[in-house]
């Protein structure tokens, strides 16, 4: 195709959100594997976050929305397991965005040394301090768990080490 | 024996998740639903990706062996019509007896106490059995439990903390997780005893070996039940049948929910 190139693409997926998350892209998000442009088409291979993640058809349909905005109609999605999507593959600027939002960032490397029964220490978004407290391992979503500061008595959202 | 083996997997992670969302809107505090529902959905997830896979390798067969495979007329109508066999023909339209899941995965909810039991058995296990998996001589399947365990990773601390806030809670709590767990030990047994298409599997690099996932499952239980000042029952007889088609009534009752639409109203989509 004329006058567009990956760099372009890229540029173009910075504008799809995560529909559950929408402080961040889905580059932000480091799930977008690899994209490939051909004369008559546009490839892009993402990996899933969580299995059963309802977000990523979602995603797929955010993608082929913001290529078909510019013009670009044949786009196949192809979906890559291995290796599996991991927090560590969130940008610096995406865990930022993640904390103005309101969401405690993901914040060691995923499956580092925690053992099966270690809690973590997680900084409120809010008032920073690490006098927290989970209340939930799960939340709204399969990404996030469920805390609040005992500091500031906010409850809080984590985006989970995964 | 590759087929089967790929379905053995699928139809585990699809039979929990049903189960496990029976507890959607029903959970004791909202936190405690949302677990459930999550987990439930990390498992129906990891059926599909399991299911897409079966589906790949189903389609490779040549069609005579293809209608050999299952009973129902609902599937051999497709492959006589040479319509996509898919991941939902495979959840929505098999017959009980053509589902490979162990009995541990449709044993009844009952109360909270069974939940977490069947919950630390199984989680143990997946997060074992995974483990092992993700070096599979299969490209796919070892993708596939890379991604599960972590999921599962989730699941086995939550049913860990579980059982043992209730073994080691109050003298009402112990009695109920500790009869929970009694009821529930005779369906471990049959994760533990290969089929013929598992053995065959291991054999080829693909499936792990059961006999070391038992010793690591014994270990890791043992050392829950301790903590949680609960007892695991002494050497007991033990339940088999799912993985060769042979259920509980329990299954039927599951599908029968699960496959209403598809087989009703044939080939809606919503």
């Amino acid at each position: 195709m004329n006058n567009i190139n990956e760099e372009k693409v890229y540029e173009w997926l910075a504008d799809v959100k995560d529909p559950e998350v929408p402080a961040l892209s889905i580059l932000d998000l480091g799930i977008v594997r690899h994209v490939a442009v051909t004369d008559n088409s546009v490839n892009v291979t993402i990996t899933p976050t969580y299995s059963g993640c309802p977000a990523m058809d979602v995603i797929s349909i955010g993608i082929r929305m913001a290529l078909a905005g510019h013009g670009i109609k044949q786009v196949t999605i192809d979906q890559q397991l291995s290796p599996a999507w991991t927090t560590d593959w969130m940008t610096e600027d995406g865990k930022r965005k993640l904390k103005e939002y309101g969401i405690a960032p993901p914040n060691r490397k995923a499956f580092s040394s925690l053992g099966l029964f270690e809690e973590e220490e997680i900084q409120c978004p809010r008032c920073d301090s690490t006098h927290t407290e989970m209340v939930s391992r799960y939340g709204p979503t399969s990404c996030k768990a469920l805390y609040k500061c005992l500091d500031c008595k906010e409850p809080f959202e984590h985006f989970k080490c995964h | 024996m590759k087929l089967p083996y790929i379905l053995r997997l699928a139809d585990d992670a699809l039979i929990i998740g049903q189960r496990l969302g029976e507890w959607t809107g029903h959970g004791p505090i909202l936190e405690q639903d949302i677990a459930l529902t999550n987990a439930a959905l990390d498992h129906v997830g990891r059926a599909r990706s399991l299911y897409q896979y079966a589906a790949e390798v189903f389609n490779q067969l040549p069609k005579e062996e293809q209608l050999a495979c299952f009973t129902s007329a609902a599937i051999q109508d497709k492959i006589r019509t040479g319509a996509v066999i898919d991941e939902d023909t495979l959840a929505y339209l098999r017959d009980g007896w053509d589902f490979k899941n162990v009995l541990l995965t449709e044993r009844p909810n009952i109360d909270w106490a069974y939940t977490v039991a069947r919950g630390l058995f199984l989680d143990t296990f997946n997060f074992l059995y995974f483990t092992a998996l993700s070096k599979s001589a299969d490209a796919t399947l070892a993708a596939i439990a890379e991604k599960s365990l972590k999921e599962v990773t989730y699941h086995l601390r939550w049913s860990s903390e579980w059982v043992i806030r209730l073994g080691d809670g109050t003298d009402d709590s112990h009695e109920k997780m500790q009869q929970a767990i009694n009821d529930t030990w005779a369906f471990t047994g049959e994760l533990f005893i290969a089929t013929d298409y598992e053995a065959a599997m291991t054999a080829a690099g693909i499936a792990p070996d059961l006999k070391l996932i038992q010793q690591q499952w014994t270990a890791r239980v043992q050392e829950v039940l301790d903590e949680a000042t609960l007892s695991a029952p002494a050497d007991a007889w033990m339940q088999q049948g799912g993985k060769a088609g042979t259920h509980t009534e329990e299954l039927g009752y599951i599908l029968a929910e699960l496959q209403f639409m598809q087989r009703t109203y044939p080939n809606m989509q919503w």
